[in-house]
């Protein structure tokens, strides 16, 4: 995988403590436990330090899973 | 004691920054060695408002941008702007505000809408962006200008008083939820404040006001930015959900 899905990956582990195998673009909020809506407000806050960069709050309402967030970072300018 | 008024290496924003409380404010942070960022709708009163404050602190200290607050595109790209230029907020002084008044009856939903995009909207649409650059920095303080007639009420006021009642649920229910990433959420309210909102007032009405006051006299922005001063530094360390009436214990 490359390295923006990397960074993701570390942000899903750090956050939310969920073994690495499960990280797929599948993944989806509301379909994994650990992912409730504190955690993904902490998870926002990792993406954007790991990236550099500052999300609408569209763009955080609608990251509804890894597929998702690897979008909207493209659309930040970072690599999808 | 182990707190320090020094606000020096913080970034803070102030919106409705280029004239009364607000401008105090941002006069009162900037003293204290911060960075500010003065948000207003006008930009000429901004830039005047950032020059002159960058000459009197002899430092570049002041930086206007323009933002209207009752829109939530302009608050997103104010804070976008304090991101790129700065990577941190450590203080928002969210005073933007409208004063309308009209008895039950003559209430329009014009003003309805004015009135609470602005003291209440505006509010909840800069604590989303703030609070999440505060959150990376490690902490900060939001600091809400409420009012006393949110508190008590006021004949004629029903429409403000409302908007400026909403801003004490939204600060005692943000210091709850963002507590956990040490982010302290206060309101000042002011009383009968000499500004630009209450010169408009009829003498009367005027003389009246300055009645009710126990510390007999009207109170200035100064003494406002004072105490968003104190929230904003460590000496509030452990200070938060809290409404501070700053209105020389004026009765309405």
């Amino acid at each position: 995988m490359d390295d923006t899905f990397d960074k993701i990956s570390r942000a899903f582990i750090e956050v939310m403590k969920i073994a690495p195998d499960r990280i797929t673009d599948a993944l989806a909020y509301g379909e994994c436990p650990e992912w409730d809506s504190l955690a993904h407000m902490a998870l926002v806050a990792e993406l954007e330090n790991a990236f550099g960069v500052m999300l609408d709050t569209e763009d955080i309402i609608a990251m509804s899973s890894v597929a998702e967030i690897r979008r909207i970072l493209a659309k930040q300018g970072v690599a999808a | 004691m182990p707190y320090s008024l020094s606000l020096a290496g913080k970034v803070c924003v102030v919106t409705g920054a280029s004239r009364g409380i607000g401008r105090a404010c941002a006069e009162a942070l900037a003293m204290q060695g911060a960075t500010v960022v003065l948000a207003g709708r006008d930009a000429a009163n901004l830039e005047q408002a950032a020059a002159a404050l960058n000459e009197s602190q002899q430092r570049a200290c002041a930086l206007p941008v323009v933002c209207d607050v009752a829109d939530a595109t302009s608050v997103r790209d104010l804070f976008q702007r304090v991101f790129k230029d700065h990577k941190r907020l450590d203080t928002l002084v969210a005073n933007a505000g409208v004063m309308d008044d009209a008895l039950i009856g003559m209430v329009t939903p014009d003003l309805i809408q004015r009135v609470f995009a602005t003291n209440t909207h505006g509010l909840l649409h800069c604590a989303q962006y703030a609070s999440r650059l505060m959150a990376r920095a490690g902490g900060g303080s939001i600091i809400a200008l409420s009012s006393i007639v949110g508190l008590r009420g006021h004949a004629g006021q029903s429409v403000y008083a409302g908007s400026k009642a909403a801003v004490v649920g939204i600060v005692q229910s943000l210091a709850q939820e963002l507590a956990p990433q040490r982010i302290r959420v206060n309101a000042v309210a002011p009383g009968f404040i000499d500004t630009e909102l209450t010169a408009k007032l009829p003498a009367a009405k005027r003389e009246q006001a300055l009645a009710g006051i126990a510390l007999g006299r009207a109170g200035t922005a100064d003494d406002v930015a004072a105490t968003v001063l104190y929230l904003a530094t460590d000496l509030a360390s452990y200070v938060t959900g809290q409404v501070i009436g700053v209105d020389g214990g004026m009765r309405i």
